[in-house]
């Protein structure tokens, strides 16, 4: 059987999906057995020139990770969705948008003024920002242009499939690189993980939901054999996929949402925001004047950075309006 | 913007708000046309992602109408609504949106006049503060 072609690439991301592919140990080697890798930035040298010299499909499956956060990013997307015949958004910044996405609720003039003047530590008296393009004695010289909005991957190209988790864990990643090298696939578009809520994997004790009032995690030591949101901690566990093996949970620490929605929901924080709203203080509801509701919910601090950690690029509002 | 007209999606109640509008109708009240109904079995049915999804989608504001509390059909689901609308107006806030975009009102069937009074008062806030600046992105 002749070897399947493979190929890892990473956009704006941390650099933990490449970690992740490494965490499956010594299984990697069963992958190489069965494929070529092409192309792995982290690992190999191969260059743009000879990436897009490759005849397109010539990549059976392309693992993309990371965020599409300035024009390099987006134009290496399409040039391996060209090459390739199975693309897929590997992790929560591909897939969701995740941490970078975060910078939406800045735009790119914020960010620049904060990276290359504001900062504690910076000092660029000269005003020196960034630029696209530069012109010096022996020519013009070009950078990527820095986009205002994150996107995430299938809000540039197409994409086949999807690999949840911030990053994706050991489970998942061995799971999904058997599906593909023994051609064993979903119907396009499915994210390879389990469809059901993190709550239901969770070992802890639950009972019927009611929550007298939110603790931030540094507020409240949680019992760790108890449900997080029946100790009033939040908890995105009702609103994420599972999947991830709850490593959080079993580090005494709450779900916060990076393996993203479960199927059949557009949006995540809505979801969490819906199941929350529901069980808040349902105890004495008849009581609660808005006022009271208002100061209940006023205890989120960060409702976004809560609701959306992983998921504001792939969101219904997707960034912050900034006018 | 002289001829700016908002839309409105106003997710109302069967019980109560549905009807209270019902009731305006066939009382030949005159009022702004520029809400844009959508009936449904009670205010706590509508979902966040609902209210989230008419923005996206351009609306200029979402009304969200259910009985008087203590009067839900359903006996507390417009108690689950509050607390919705207040968590989603914080949110909506931290997105850049302005808080009179989203309101929410509880009007029995018998309020047709306040049903009236609400929709045009929400259309001169709306028309103040402008197009909704998702519709302005597309």
């Amino acid at each position: 059987m002749s070897k399947a072609n493979i190929a890892f690439y990473w956009a704006a991301s941390c650099g933990g999906c490449e970690i992740a592919v490494l965490d499956i140990n010594e299984k990697i080697l069963d992958v190489i057995e069965k494929a070529n890798i092409l192309m792995w930035p982290v690992a190999m040298d191969t260059k743009y020139e000879d990436l897009k010299k490759m005849k397109d499909k010539s990549i059976d499956v392309c693992f993309f990770n990371g965020a599409i956060r300035t024009s390099e990013n987006e134009e290496l997307a399409k040039i391996l969705r060209k090459k390739s015949k199975l693309l897929v958004a590997f992790g929560s910044c591909a897939h969701e948008g995740c941490i970078p996405a975060l910078a939406n609720l800045f735009n790119k003039k914020l960010i620049f003024d904060r990276a290359y003047q504001e900062t504690e530590t910076t000092v660029n008296s000269e005003n020196t920002l960034p630029l696209p393009s530069f012109e010096v004695k022996e020519g013009e010289i070009h950078i990527p242009e820095f986009y205002d909005t994150v996107k995430t991957l299938d809000q540039v190209v197409d994409v086949d499939y999807y690999i949840p988790g911030c990053p994706p864990t050991p489970n998942i990643v061995e799971e999904a690189f058997n599906k593909f090298l023994a051609g064993d696939l979903p119907p396009k578009g499915a994210v390879l993980a389990p469809v059901k809520a993190l709550c239901d994997e969770c070992p802890r004790k639950k009972k019927d939901k009611m929550i007298e009032t939110i603790y931030r995690v540094y507020e409240k030591e949680a019992d760790p054999e108890k449900c997080f949101l029946d100790q009033g901690i939040i908890c995105m566990g009702p609103a994420t996929r599972s999947g991830c093996g709850h490593q959080c949970i079993k580090g005494n620490m709450p779900c916060t949402g990076c393996f993203g929605k479960t199927p059949e929901v557009t949006d995540q924080g809505a979801k969490m925001i819906s199941a929350l709203a529901s069980v808040l203080a349902v105890e004495n509801e008849l009581t609660l004047d808005e006022k009271k509701v208002e100061e209940l919910v006023s205890k989120i601090k960060d409702p976004v950075g809560t609701f959306y950690r992983y998921s504001l690029a792939s969101s219904f509002i997707k960034r912050k309006v900034i006018k | 913007m002289e001829d700016f007209e908002p839309k409105i999606i106003a997710f109302l109640c069967k019980w109560c708000t549905y009807a209270g509008a019902d009731l305006a109708g066939v009382s030949r009240l005159k009022f702004s046309p520029n809400a844009v109904p959508i009936k449904v079995m009670c205010s706590g049915r509508v979902d966040p992602s609902f209210i989230l999804d008419a923005f996206a989608k351009g609306a200029d504001g979402v009304l969200v109408g259910g009985c008087h509390p203590g009067d839900c059909h359903y006996a507390q689901g417009n108690y689950k609504t509050l607390r919705r609308v207040k968590l989603l107006k914080m949110l909506l806030k931290d997105m850049g949106l302005e808080e009179e975009r989203l309101r929410l009102e509880w009007i029995s069937a018998s309020e047709g006049n306040k049903f009236r009074e609400v929709v045009n008062d929400m259309v001169v806030k709306i028309k103040e503060i402008g197009p909704s600046p998702l519709k302005m992105e597309e």
